[in-house]
């Protein structure tokens, strides 16, 4: 296989695997920034990017909000809630089991139940193949 | 192997994996163990590191530990375990685990703080939402780098001097990386959809012997049951959809929210079934598309479910994503999920009737 092929094949995946638009609670301070660049170093999807030495956001929409990028900003110039994008775990979280769920604002982490009491045995929730693989 | 600093004699790893390892890589694939399949957090040792040999830095998942030494395969390497509660690095990230105290807390108790030559950390890049960079080095002295996404890389990575290709730095969810995941998710439905399917048949089966014996037809319940049991059957496939073709086909789909997505993939089912039935049994059309309505709502709700929580097991997706596609896919699944099976049983009491 050649190098472009995989190259483009690579840029091909990434778009397929977009999920939804402008949802994202990404904030980037240009005035904070000291494009150290540790976000494009952190980032699993490449939302940072630099340009003729400064760094920029270049692809929004592919952020997960895992929350790497804020957590290694030496400057706190990136925010995010960070959180797991896991249906599962957000349906075993205590939002759940609270009235008003399905109305916009009502927020939750998305961590399990599990995770919000350790003494349970287990660590995590369980389901899928979200935290053993 | 020069362990000057380290207090007590350090234990090592071996780079090659054993049957044993391969096998125990097999179960926790079919979820068998997953939570029990730890090692000891702390310093280990990989062929004879010396005081200028990086530490690498893991979770006590021992997938994750034999991933890491099967790819430093011939090289000399400290490894530094930390406890993740035998979580994966990534999702132990995500909790806080796999974290700067943690990190800091090991390097402390295992006398590494006290190693003189290259203070190099170098951690796996999805362990970076759990771990600030800044705080390690300013608390410890030690340089952290963040090494490739993938374990397989790292001899590259290594080799070209600590640098990364755009592609180390890139999760990825290819065709093979979705089908590993298939045996947790099948182990997890198998149960949970012969219930359904027993509970709904036993109910489906009062009420066909219930009128029937009001409408004096007199079926006994064995075939009241038989009758119902047919007539839920065809839901069975409803894992094959979710956790089966569902991964596999996913970059497929149309749509982004993956409740969407699932839907969709039934909406295929029911055309190829349709298609096939017209073409080959010569079925006519609309008597046959009238059959299998309330069994296309009833499966386009549950995989539309499925899928839903098929999220949390890829790479890619966030929490207001979710929270948003949530918001309106539960109600619209519930209900189509309770208009499917009301369908099925309405006509299941008209059955008892001669």
């Amino acid at each position: 296989m050649d190098r472009s092929f995989k190259k483009r094949h690579s840029m091909s995946t990434n778009r397929t695997f977009q999920y939804l638009k402008g949802v994202t609670t990404l904030q980037f301070s240009r005035e904070l920034c000291v494009s150290c660049g540790r976000c494009t170093e952190v980032c699993p999807h490449a939302v940072f990017g630099i340009q003729n030495g400064i760094v920029i956001v270049q692809d929004r929409d592919a952020c997960m909000e895992c929350g790497a990028c804020a957590k290694n900003c030496p400057t706190s110039a990136i925010q995010v809630r960070a959180g797991v994008g896991c249906a599962y775990a957000v349906l075993a979280s205590s939002w759940f089991r609270k009235p008003g769920w399905f109305k916009r604002g009502s927020q939750t982490t998305g961590y399990c139940l599990q995770a919000d009491a350790p003494s349970q045995k287990s660590p995590c929730c369980g389901g899928g193949g979200c935290c053993g693989s | 192997m020069n362990t000057q600093f380290l207090s007590p004699t350090v234990a090592t790893l071996s780079d090659t994996w054993t049957l044993k390892d391969y096998w125990g890589a097999f179960k926790v694939r079919w979820g068998m163990g997953r939570f029990s399949y730890r090692m000891a957090p702390g310093l280990y040792a990989l062929g004879t590191p010396g005081e200028e040999t990086p530490v690498f830095v893991t979770g006590n998942y021992k997938l994750s530990v034999d991933h890491l030494r099967k790819a430093l395969q011939g090289r000399d390497a400290w490894i530094l375990i930390l406890d993740t509660k035998g979580i994966n690095v990534w999702c132990a990230a995500g909790k806080g685990t796999f974290g700067t105290e943690e990190l800091i807390h090991r390097l402390r108790t295992t006398g590494l703080l006290e190693k003189k030559g290259k203070k190099l950390l170098i951690l796996p890049q999805l362990g970076a939402p759990g771990v600030s960079a800044t705080e390690v080095e300013k608390a410890t002295g030690f340089r952290v780098v963040y090494g490739p996404i993938r374990a397989k890389d790292i001899p590259a990575y290594l080799d070209s001097g600590l640098k990364t290709t755009e592609q180390m730095r890139r999760v990825t969810f290819s065709f093979l990386e979705r089908l590993i995941l298939i045996p947790v998710e099948l182990k997890g439905i198998i149960v949970p959809s012969i219930l359904l399917l027993s509970i709904l048949s036993i109910v489906g089966a009062f009420l066909v012997w219930g009128t029937s014996l009001i409408g004096s037809s007199s079926l006994s319940f064995g075939d009241s049951l038989l009758i119902s049991f047919k007539t839920f059957f065809p839901i069975l496939p409803v894992g094959f959809f979710g956790v089966i073709l569902f991964p596999l086909l996913l970059p497929l789909l149309p749509g982004r929210a993956f409740s969407l997505k699932g839907a969709m993939l039934v909406l295929w089912g029911l055309i190829t079934y349709l298609t096939v039935s017209h073409t080959f049994l010569e079925v006519p059309i609309l008597s046959l598309l009238f059959r299998v309505i309330p069994y296309f709502i009833l499966l386009a709700s549950m995989v539309s479910f499925l899928a839903m929580n098929f999220t949390g097991s890829t790479p890619f997706t966030s929490l207001s994503g979710v929270l948003k596609e949530m918001r309106i896919a539960i109600p619209v699944q519930m209900g189509g999920f309770l208009v499917g099976i009301l369908w099925l049983w309405i006509d299941l009491l008209k059955r008892g009737i001669p």
